[in-house]
């Protein structure tokens, strides 16, 4: 019974991928052998940045714990609903604080979408460390795999900024000195610190200028930049000769 | 003539593979040196599946979390009202327990500065490729500077009373001493401690401290940054 229908589901799946329509989408069919498997990989303009082939011991568990698998899952889940955050959402004084209120009461589902965008944040800040030591640990760093290695501590950088941006959005008392208390630290910055900080405010304190600048850096900037730096962690992956599977190898 | 030639001859035995050859592995060239052959999978669709079910268990668990964990709201933003104590977000308060410690520009500028530029160079640093242990050689001269190291560190940490720190050195610092230890009948756990690389305690000092300070500063901080305990209300 369980072979028939799964013979019939092939049948089905392998008719669909033979028809005009999927091949001029997708550039690849069905047929034996791993040669449509292959292009539907390497045919793809995002799955191409992965190999079309995997060290099967690269798959193991324990290897990575897919650690830079769930940070990416997060981003896209962080994406997801804050799109859809933002056609609730007024980056101005103090409608931001309304808007708040009015997913609490108003829209349906709205308390649901804020806490799965911030505990999505909060986990994705935690496996982008998670990940560094995992990385670490696993002399996964190495040559050639260096500069991958830099890229992820721009990744680092920009995740901890997307969390600290989209910190301040909720205009409450808590985003409101989280905030304070960070941009004073800035203000320590030798020669500069005054500028960088009045710069990234609009001002010298933390009011409506800087809601509207943290908005747009929130939303715009930093993940169209984390998106970017994204794409080439994952292509040089494949460029740097796949994941690292190795123990750190010890000499007596 | 004296020293002998620094390689190793290995025999790879799949004919099929490799044809007949000779490889010169020579030392400290690089940790790329090929063990064995690796089988390899279609990433379509064996890697990509296995992607798809963490990324649904991964979901799964969040959206559970959101529904019921609600995320924190507090009243509207008010500037002439400062709660006390003002908290930056969580993983930012092992940076604001330094500043309990140490003026703005070391705690604030100076310390993320070098932890940053740590990370960026680690790579780059191709000293230990074989990643040998901190003490397989040159072990006393070693000893020598890590003492004085270590000491110079702890002298810094209790001149500020930074204790939150001071610890986790010590116990790392005495941790890598054990490693240094000599003794005829090594058990494994002297065994394990002694094959890291100096890299290793390196990071792990960093984990173990960054860890007890975001702990602190988000558990154990009440009014005036003040020692509060978890349990207590204020």
């Amino acid at each position: 019974m369980a072979k028939a229908i799964e013979g019939y589901w092939n049948d089905l799946r392998d008719t669909l991928r033979d028809t005009k329509a999927w091949r001029s989408m997708f550039r690849s069919g069905a047929g034996p052998g791993n040669l449509h498997s292959a292009l539907s990989i390497q045919q793809n303009v995002f799955l191409h940045l992965a190999s079309v082939k995997m060290r099967r011991r690269s798959l193991a568990f324990g290897v990575t714990w897919y650690l830079g698998t769930l940070t990416l899952a997060t981003f896209l889940i962080l994406t997801g609903t804050g799109i859809l955050l933002m056609l609730y959402y007024h980056p101005s004084v103090p409608q931001a604080y309304a808007d708040m209120k009015d997913l609490q009461f108003v829209v349906s589902a709205g308390v649901f979408l804020r806490n799965l965008h911030r505990w999505s944040a909060q986990a994705m800040v935690f496996l982008v460390f998670a990940h560094m030591f995992k990385v670490f640990y696993r002399g996964a760093y190495r040559s050639p795999r260096e500069f991958n290695w830099v890229i992820g501590v721009v990744l680092l950088i920009l995740t901890l900024f997307l969390s600290y941006t989209g910190y301040l959005l909720p205009w409450d008392q808590l985003a409101f000195w989280a905030i304070t208390v960070g941009s004073n630290i800035m203000s320590a910055v030798p020669v500069l610190g005054q500028k960088v900080r009045f710069l990234m405010l609009g001002g010298n304190t933390v009011n409506a200028n800087a809601l509207l600048r943290f908005y747009v850096l929130h939303c715009v900037i930093l993940p169209l930049a984390a998106a970017f730096f994204i794409a080439i962690h994952f292509w040089r992956i494949r460029k740097d000769g796949g994941l690292h599977t190795e123990k750190a190898t010890t000499h007596e | 003539m004296s020293e002998p030639k620094p390689f190793e001859a290995s025999v790879e035995s799949d004919s099929r593979k490799a044809p007949v050859r000779v490889a010169f592995v020579t030392r400290r060239t690089s940790p790329q040196v090929k063990a064995h052959d690796d089988e390899f999978v279609m990433t379509w669709p064996e890697g990509l599946f296995r992607v798809a079910v963490v990324c649904e268990v991964l979901t799964i668990g969040l959206v559970l979390m959101a529904l019921f964990w609600d995320a924190p709201l507090e009243g509207l933003a008010d500037p002439m009202q400062t709660p006390n104590p003002a908290k930056a977000p969580w993983y930012f308060l092992g940076l604001q327990e330094l500043l309990h410690y140490f003026p703005p520009v070391v705690g604030g500028v100076l310390i993320p500065t070098l932890v940053v530029i740590a990370l960026i160079v680690i790579p780059y640093f191709n000293v230990n490729v074989e990643a040998e242990g901190v003490w397989s050689s040159n072990r006393r001269k070693r000893i020598q500077v890590f003492s004085v190291v270590l000491l110079a560190l702890m002298i810094l940490l209790i001149a500020f009373e930074v204790w939150a720190v001071l610890a986790p050195t010590v116990i790392i610092g005495a941790a890598m001493l054990l490693a240094a230890r000599q003794s005829q009948h090594a058990g494994r756990f002297h065994r394990w401690l002694s094959s890291h690389p100096l890299s290793f305690w390196i990071m792990t000092w960093f984990l173990v401290t960054a860890t007890l300070l975001t702990a602190i500063g988000t558990f154990f901080r009440g009014p005036g940054w003040s020692w509060v305990w978890p349990w207590s209300t204020y």
